[in-house]
């Protein structure tokens, strides 16, 4: 433990909260609502381009609710996974599988 | 089976199934309740013992080291499984990218596009490399890392064409890249097995300060070995797509 005490990083780690509960509270609530508006959204968009569009912003909102909910290793890769990589594969599939034969 | 009686069985699946979901919610520990030991002793220990100021890499890299590496082989086997899946077919012919470029079908990207991925190419280069040699100091690691240098050379491919992302990432290159990745990840643990120790027993000197970058031993290597391993197997994933939609044609009959 006496490493614990002495590393001046380490005591960043154990700082307290700088936001009040409350507004955490408040945070994760919003967040939490967010996300199930952005789930609900994505299952009501009909269109698959539209569809892999509306799913990157819920992506987004994901990584914004690990954000939140203080896994900040989480949100790095849902960050690039769910909005970045995922809805580019999709893409391409949705443009190969859309090309009119030649 | 009639659209009425379908309905039925649907509304008896579905009060089940929400009968069940509330039963198990009522069981739940209260909100940001956390009952178990080892989080607690983990939290308490893990800079002490492996110099990591990452705690999360820590337990990725160290303690649950063996997990990581099946997930590493899962990553491994799906970008092997989509080379395979994707590979050229009889009746397929490939056309030349060249050509593609010279004469489109698509309108090329619009200069905002290009521009834009210009200008995030280099950063998402360096952020990359950040992540996955950083580890040990920082909530990242190399999973993080190596997706956000894949998403690089997307950018590439937006910034350029299909010609300049092929360029910069031969598939041969990449995919021997990806082996060197994932076989660093499990030599590193063999190591430990050739000096006596466990499989993935952290080996080298952790280093002085806990949460300097030369800290942790094996945590910040293998994190660097993660990171190679899942940047090639996206990027070989997103091109072994890219020329299939770009590339590939069935060939006329």
């Amino acid at each position: 433990m006496s490493a614990l005490v002495h590393a001046p990083h380490i005591a960043a780690v154990t700082t307290p909260y700088t936001v009040s509960p409350a507004l955490m509270d408040v945070l994760q609530v919003t967040v939490l609502v967010l996300v199930a508006a952005g789930a609900t959204a994505v299952v009501l968009t009909r269109e698959p381009v539209r569809q892999v569009v509306v799913l990157s912003g819920y992506g987004l909102l994901l990584a914004i609710l690990f954000m939140v909910f203080q896994a900040p290793d989480v949100t790095l890769s849902e960050l690039t996974v769910g909005a970045v990589v995922l809805p580019i594969l999709l893409l391409l599939a949705l443009a190969k599988v859309r090309r009119p034969e030649e | 089976m009639t659209p009425a009686q379908r309905r039925w069985v649907f509304l008896v699946a579905g009060a089940g199934f929400v009968a069940f979901y509330l039963w198990g919610m009522t069981g739940l520990p209260g909100f940001g309740n956390y009952p178990g030991p080892y989080g607690t002793i983990i939290s308490n220990i893990a800079v002490a013992q492996t110099h990591a100021t990452g705690v999360v890499s820590a337990i990725n890299f160290e303690y649950r080291g063996f997990d990581t590496v099946g997930e590493e082989f899962i990553l491994f086997a799906a970008a092997a499984g989509v080379s395979t899946v994707l590979r050229h077919l009889r009746g397929e012919r490939e056309r030349s990218a060249l050509d593609e470029a010279l004469n489109r079908n698509a309108p090329p990207a619009s200069d905002a596009v290009r521009m834009v991925a210009l200008l995030f190419t280099g950063p998402a280069m360096v952020v990359g490399w950040y992540l996955a040699s950083h580890a040990q100091t920082s909530p990242s690691g190399g999973f993080q890392g190596g997706v956000v240098l894949a998403t690089a050379f997307i950018l590439i491919y937006l910034a350029g064409q299909f010609l300049v992302f092929q360029r910069v990432s031969p598939v041969d290159v990449t995919e021997a890249v990806e082996a060197v990745g994932a076989g660093g990840f499990a030599g590193i643990g063999l190591s430990a097995v050739a000096l006596g120790l466990p499989y993935l027993n952290n080996v080298l000197p952790l280093g002085q300060t806990p949460g300097a970058v030369d800290s942790s031993g094996t945590i910040a290597l293998i994190s660097f070995f993660v990171g190679v391993e899942v940047a090639a197997a996206f990027v070989l994933i997103v091109g072994e797509l890219l020329e299939q939609t770009l590339l590939v044609r069935q060939e006329s009959r």
